[in-house]
């Protein structure tokens, strides 16, 4: 089951990845990861930008590329666009397979191109203003780990 | 019928608008010549993308946008 999407209002990542769990039948483990707005003091939102032609469709390439890659048998990727509250979630991945390395696998994989090679742009408002994020060194280094 | 650029994430504040029109045909220098200095600066930096009618280029200097195109100028992004 491969289910992609962007969201553009706040969502609830356990009833996803509960419908997800069940729309696998036969799975031998679930692997998830969440990811939240940190609730850092002086950070009041956090807003991601995105280009229609190009986020979804690339997101599809790597759900294409995570399924070549690993022995899955579903792949849920879930993202959010627009303005995020403090705790809020931003994204879940979560990845189903007949055996946990798989699971565990994809999902990582999944996250560290979503941080740093995918079409979103993200910024946080402080007190003063806006400022936009770039990925760290840290993102960056992570997904060179996949490179072949 | 024109081009539309789009400028993405800090590419916006930098050129102060979200998409400007430009005659077509337009090229790398073109557009170089059309966006002002600052953008164009960054433009010449490699992680800096441009798509064009929906593909990003993998030469972006072999930009040719024609008649009702659209030109993304895509910055270093930061998701999740």
């Amino acid at each position: 089951m491969r289910d992609i999407r962007l969201l553009d209002a706040p969502f609830d990542p356990s009833a996803l990845i509960r419908s997800f769990g069940a729309a696998n039948p036969g799975l031998g483990g679930v692997c998830s990861f969440v990811g939240e707005v940190r609730g850092e003091q002086d950070v009041t939102a956090l807003e991601l930008s995105h280009y229609e032609p190009l986020t979804l469709a690339g997101m599809e390439q790597l759900a294409d590329a995570a399924f070549d890659r690993f022995d899955l048998m579903g792949l849920l990727m879930v993202h959010r666009i627009g303005v995020i509250g403090p705790g809020e979630p931003i994204v879940c991945v979560s990845a189903a397979a007949l055996h946990r390395r798989g699971a565990i696998d994809a999902v990582d994989f999944c996250m560290d191109h979503l941080k740093s090679a995918a079409w979103f742009w993200k910024r946080e408002q402080r007190s003063d203003a806006w400022h936009w994020i770039e990925p760290r060194a840290d993102d960056y280094a992570d997904r060179s780990r996949w490179e072949k | 019928m024109a081009v539309t650029i789009v400028f993405l994430g800090p590419l916006r504040d930098v050129a102060g608008t979200a998409s400007r029109e430009a005659a077509a045909p337009l090229d790398w220098a073109g557009l170089l010549a059309t966006v002002g200095p600052e953008v164009a600066d960054q433009l010449r930096d490699d992680r800096v993308n441009v798509a064009c009618a929906g593909r990003v280029l993998s030469d972006k200097q072999s930009l040719r946008a024609m008649d009702g195109d659209e030109v993304a100028l895509l910055p270093p992004v930061s998701g999740g």
